[in-house]
């Protein structure tokens, strides 16, 4: 096995390890293939600690004489320091750690070597397929149709193999779409708003060119969609200026001449490297504690993150309200519409439909909007703020993401069937997981790694009842209606249960919740204790009744 | 006046049109509108400016800006109407005299006994027996019987056993306005106290005898430990400059067994700019991120909260862990001192943060000790370099405690706004005047009511409903993050934007988990009664007739009881009424969101006990715990209420 080659030093006692807000604790560090574990020895208070390689975001090592020190920073933002007594020791360890959180080949992560200790109830590979989605669709319209045309990824390799496109519109028509389409990525139903009929759809930018291309077919898709008279919104992720530099490149956007039925609107939504600094300056700041009160503010606000939640927000918003409030159909796309495309869409969704402020339809929203969609996970989540790889297409995309959904949340606490711990749940196993739910890069490169077959789903895992119960958010009750949150700065705040979530002390925030699920669960029991009397009452005194002459 | 617009300040299309009345005491504007007539209300004394702006082709705009942080904008259609509105409100918003205030007009139906029993509620006399003094170290001193030695302390004043006459006179005589070392808080379980004082007059080098034996007398108070923390809760170089004008501050050398320390709070000009600052960016029309990120830092807001509550951690640390007496000083020893020894007490005893203690701990700290209520607030027209948020900004530190300490206090946000509101409102009498001996002279409590007991009257809205009086949080001192501290203070919106409901959250869990609550509390009475019942059935099986029909008739009601209260209480209703409006963000760098005009405007009018708002976001209202009307009670929850108690007095 290889993994033994790249352990040079599998122990090491005596081992110190120091944690934010835990005393320092002595124990045994054993090193295996996936898996970095410490083992204290204190019998009053035995304690482990099991790390994830992949887990391991940057590591540092550092020495005094003999005693060297490693510290690890992970892609949860958490960073713990290991003393290791012995020169060799510790180096050996820190290099073993190195190379092994630092693995080039999927099929070596752990989800191919992860066996389950619980039993599977719903294998989640195929708890939230399109079928099922289009299945509830069809019974309110019947304007639209599933699609294979890119069953063996042909028509658009980060497409999955089914889609839902307007019924008018025939494969053959879609093959043309594609190839005028950045990507391949033709325009596919991402939402349908029971309540008006109106249809959010998303795709890449059209190729237009220099020269102007247009293509019949992709016009008439997307006026499919729109009603007689009435006209449709496109959302561009891009200002002006990059969507025209990108008709250089052969990009481009949807020109009035050939859209007239059809508004422009660009809203900028930063990408990439952009994101991957602002996220890095963050949690710089956030892990900084010497400054001041006046330092803190000023590099929270150099960060730029809260700007970019800002933006997205008010982005999803606007897509949100062209279909609610205005009653029109929207086209959302980027650049590759593999990233700002489908946090617009998906944010959208969370505003406008109830369903996805459920555990489940989360879920399946993030099946649908994001894996399916083709996000491109390994490549975006590859590396966390810790880095210094700097590389071109890491970008905590997902986590912008969820974080708005946090803000969405805090702003109605109620409306929610999840509560916080969902949201910090699925950040830790996009980064690292022993799930393979969040491998590859699209349902293509799924396939091809057979995951299905030789990972378990995080879904088989959190929808257990017994999982479930930690994620579920005491105060809520279903509502209805279309959310809109504030966007106003004042109403935005940093997200501490993941930035803060190791400076700071949690314990009474924790005693907090905890009140809270007794408060409604003390509730929940008297309710059902009165009815339970209330109907044993009204049996006697039927019975009475009738003994009655 | 008629046809007066009130502007939206975030959305200029929202204006309403209304009419302008002036009352003696209110600023009252009222829409047009056929059903809703939605009113706003404000105090005369509630104004804390008033700009009138160049006249447009659409009228006079008046810009109204509020102590408790509310800002008005009415277009008035003529500019001779909106010029005698302007000269009006500049006279109404600055009495002169103490007579002119509402509380001496207000009247709230109370007979004189209530009001009496009401100034009763907080009882300074029984707060320092319940600290545990008088006793063997600490005694009642009549020195200032008759406000002879200072006249902003209280009558009543607690000092050490072997402080005698003579020395506190003499050390009265070497501090700033003879406001000589006094007890504000004593630790029962170490002998431990925190003093307070103003600056000693020791200028470059001038000493007293007897102020020297006053602080050896606190030492002595507290035989466990053999020296005692001398606070200075200004920056050194302010405290420096006072000596040139023969203040200043202790020297270590002069007096025995002393630990003198500088705990750098600005003084209230600094804090006065800092609070115009930030309220300016709270102010910014659709702001970005960086503009209020930058405006909050520039404001220098938090950094001054953090001071006063370093300052406060810092002595609660020496009285709990090092059972070490402190004595707190500033310049005057009745701004950055009262705001220090509030918020160690407060972290020390947990009976401040329940809602009497509270009251109790303002009542002491404040208003005995003669904060100038009427200079810092501008009560009457005065200097306006004595205004300065001094209390504003205490209340913030109690709310920065509150959110890292959810389960820690008795009472809720609401609370802390409406007292912040009521310290400027002027409707009751509590918070006139600058002294004990000015109020007494103008005999406040005959002549008017107590906020205490108006804010104990509605006790219930004020709760906080994780509060428990068993919780770990609630017992003994609480030990706030020092170090890595900055990044816990936040902006508090809910009370600079206070009157902008659509910034805050769409849904309160205060609310709902106090309505979840008091479904409980109906839950657990009718599981008695129900219980009850089942038990007399049982006995019943004998066949008394009589006693069956009985329960019968009982039954009925009950019944009816249920379905009122699952009507009234359910949080299904609760969220089933929520409406939702858009905000006005998405509607920035687009036109088309005609769709943002609102149709639902079921506002109903504010409580005008609290000279209350402009409700822009309606609807929402009903679940935002700072509705100033005092929280979202349905109607129907009041009926509901009413047909319980007959059902339980018929049972």
């Amino acid at each position: 096995m290889e993994f033994a080659e790249l352990i040079k030093t599998p122990r090491a006692d005596n081992v110190v390890l120091h944690r934010p807000f835990h005393p320092a604790v002595e124990g045994t560090l054993c090193l295996t293939g996936h898996h970095l574990i410490f083992s204290s020895r204190r019998q009053d208070n035995a304690e482990e600690l099991w790390l994830l390689h992949s887990n391991i975001d940057s590591i540092d090592k550092r020495f005094v004489g003999s005693l060297g020190t490693i510290i690890i920073k992970c892609k949860d933002l958490r960073i713990i320091q290991l003393d290791i007594p012995g020169m060799e020791e510790c180096l050996n360890i820190a290099s073993s750690i190195e190379a092994l959180s630092t693995l080039d080949s999927v099929t070596l992560m752990y989800p191919f070597f992860y066996r389950p200790m619980f039993e599977v109830l719903e294998d989640g590979w195929s708890s939230f397929l399109l079928e099922q989605e289009f299945e509830l669709l069809s019974s309110v319209t019947n304007e639209w149709r599933l699609s294979c045309v890119n069953k063996d990824f042909s028509v658009c390799p980060s497409y999955p193999p089914v889609v839902i496109v307007p019924k008018c519109i025939d494969d053959e028509a879609l093959r043309k779409v594609a190839l005028f389409r950045h990507g391949g990525r033709f325009p596919v139903l991402s939402y349908y708003h029971k309540k008006n009929g109106m249809a959010m759809m998303r795709s890449s930018q059209p190729l237009t060119g220099t020269n102007g291309r247009r293509c019949k077919e992709d016009e008439k898709l997307i006026n499919a969609t729109l009603r007689s008279g009435r006209r449709g919104f496109v959302i561009d992720t891009r200002p002006l200026n990059v969507a025209q530099q990108a008709r250089a490149k052969g990009g481009g956007f949807e020109q009035e001449v050939h859209y007239p039925q059809w508004r422009r609107i660009h809203k900028y939504i930063e990408r990439f490297n952009i994101l991957q600094e602002s996220f890095i300056k963050l949690v710089e700041a956030c892990n900084d504690q010497s400054h001041n009160m006046d330092r803190w503010l000023s590099k929270l606000e150099a960060s730029n993150w809260l700007t970019h939640i800002k933006e997205l927000l008010t982005a999803a918003c606007l897509a949100a309200q062209c279909i609610d409030r205005e009653g029109a159909s929207v086209l959302v796309h980027g650049s590759e519409g593999t990233d700002s495309t489908l946090q617009v869409t998906s944010l959208a969704q969370i505003i406008l439909d109830p369903r996805c402020r459920t555990i489940r339809g989360f879920e399946a929203l993030v099946v649908r909007e994001w894996l399916q969609a083709g996000h491109p996970f390994q490549q975006r989540c590859a590396q966390s703020a810790y880095s210094n790889s700097k590389q071109k297409w890491e970008a905590p995309v997902f986590l912008l993401f969820l974080e708005c959904v946090w803000q969405i949340h805090r702003q109605f606490p109620c409306s929610f069937e999840f509560n916080e711990q969902f949201l910090i749940m699925l950040f830790e196993h996009a980064y690292a997981s022993q799930f393979g739910t969040f491998l590859g890069n699209n349902e293509n490169e799924r396939a091809k790694l057979k995951l299905p077959q030789k990972t378990m789903s995080l879904w088989s895992w959190v929808n257990r009842p017994e999982e479930l119960s930690r994620f579920q958010n005491p105060l809520y009750e279903a509502n209805s209606l279309v959310i809109w949150p504030s966007v106003a700065p004042q109403s935005l705040q940093l997200w501490e249960g993941v930035f803060l979530r190791w400076n700071r002390p949690s314990k009474f925030l924790e005693e907090a919740e905890e009140e809270r699920i007794n408060i409604i669960k003390y509730n929940k029991e008297l309710q059902a204790k009165v009815n339970a009397l209330r109907r044993q009452l009204a049996e006697m005194e039927t019975d009475e009744a009738q003994q009655e002459p | 006046v008629e046809n007066v617009r009130l502007l939206d300040r975030l959305s200029s299309r929202r204006a309403v049109v209304g009419t302008l009345y002036l009352t003696a005491t209110h600023v009252i504007f009222v829409e047009n509108g056929s059903e809703t007539r939605k009113e706003t209300w404000v105090l005369h004394s509630q104004i804390s400016s008033i700009e009138k702006q160049a006249t447009t082709a659409t009228g006079c705009p008046l810009l109204i800006r509020c102590k408790n942080f509310q800002v008005i904008q009415l277009v008035i259609p003529q500019e001779r109407d909106c010029h005698d509105v302007y000269i009006s409100l500049i006279r109404l918003a600055r009495p002169v005299k103490y007579e002119e205030l509402y509380c001496f007009s207000f009247n709230p139906k109370l007979d004189k006994e209530e009001r009496e029993q009401g100034w009763k509620l907080v009882d300074l006399n029984e707060e320092y027996n319940r600290m545990g003094v008088p006793n063997n170290y600490w005694q009642i001193s009549d020195v200032n019987r008759d406000y002879g030695v200072c006249d902003s302390y209280p009558t009543e004043v607690y000092v050490p056993k072997s402080a005698t006459a003579h020395i506190i006179v003499g050390s009265s005589k070497f501090r700033s306005r003879r406001r000589f070392p006094a007890l504000s808080y004593y630790c029962k379980g170490n002998n431990a106290s925190i003093c307070r004082s103003s600056q000693p007059l020791s200028g470059f080098s001038a000493r007293c005898l007897e102020d020297e034996q006053m602080l050896q007398a606190i030492r002595k108070a507290n035989p466990g430990s053999d020296f005692i923390y001398v606070v200075d809760t200004r920056p050194k170089l302010n405290a420096m400059a006072n000596r040139a004008a023969g203040k200043g501050y202790e020297n270590e050398d002069n007096y025995s067994n002393i630990k003198f320390q500088f705990i750098g709070i600005e003084n209230i000009h600094v804090m006065r700019n800092s609070l115009q600052k930030m309220l300016e960016v709270c102010e910014l029309k659709s702001p970005s991120m960086s503009d209020f990120l930058w405006g909050l830092e520039n404001s220098g807001w938090l950094k001054h909260i953090k001071a006063i509550m370093d300052a406060g951690i810092f002595i609660a640390k020496a009285v709990a862990e090092e059972g070490v007496s402190v004595l707190v000083h500033c310049s005057d020893g009745w701004d950055r001192t009262a705001q220090v020894c509030s918020v160690a007490s407060l972290l020390l005893d947990p009976y401040y943060r329940t809602m009497k203690g509270f009251m109790v701990l303002i009542e002491k700290d404040w208003v005995s000790f003669g904060h100038k209520f009427n200079h810092r607030y501008g009560n009457l027209d005065g200097d306006p370099k004595e205004i300065s948020p001094v209390i504003d900004q205490f209340i913030e530190c109690v709310w920065q405690l509150m959110e890292q300490f959810p389960c820690a206090f008795e009472f809720n946000e609401r609370f802390l706004i409406h007292i912040q509101h009521h310290i400027y409102s002027c409707q009751f009498g509590n918070f006139l005047c600058n002294s004990q001996k000015e109020r007494r002279e103008l005999k406040i409590k005959e002549r008017t009511y107590s906020l205490w007991a108006h804010l104990w009257k509605n006790r219930a809205d004020y709760l906080n409903p994780l509060y428990r009086s068993d919780h770990s949080q609630t017992q003994g001192p609480l030990h706030p993050q020092i170090a890595p501290c900055n990044f816990l203070y936040k902006f508090w919106s809910g009370m600079y934007n206070r009157f902008e409901k659509g910034l805050h959250p769409r849904q309160s869990v205060t609310d709902y988990l106090m309505a979840v609550k008091e479904e409980t509390q109906q839950l657990e009475e009718e599981l008695e009664v129900l219980q009850e019942r089942l038990a007399n059935l049982q006995k019943s099986q004998s066949g008394d007739n009589k006693v069956k029909s009985k329960q019968q008739d009982r039954s009925k009601q009950i019944g009816l009881y249920t379905s009122n209260n699952s009507l009234a209480n359910t949080p299904q209703e609760y969220s089933n009424d929520l409406k939702s409006f858009p905000s006005r963000s998405p509607s920035q760098g687009d036109e088309e969101d005609s769709a943002l005009i609102l149709t639902q405007d079921n506002l109903k009018s504010s409580d005008p006990d609290l000279s209350a708002n402009s409700d822009q976001e309606s609807g929402v209202e009903d679940l935002s715990c700072r509705s100033p009307s005092g929280g979202g009670c349905l109607p129907s929850e009041d009926s509901g209420k009413d047909s319980d108690e007959a059902v339980f007095l018929a049972g």
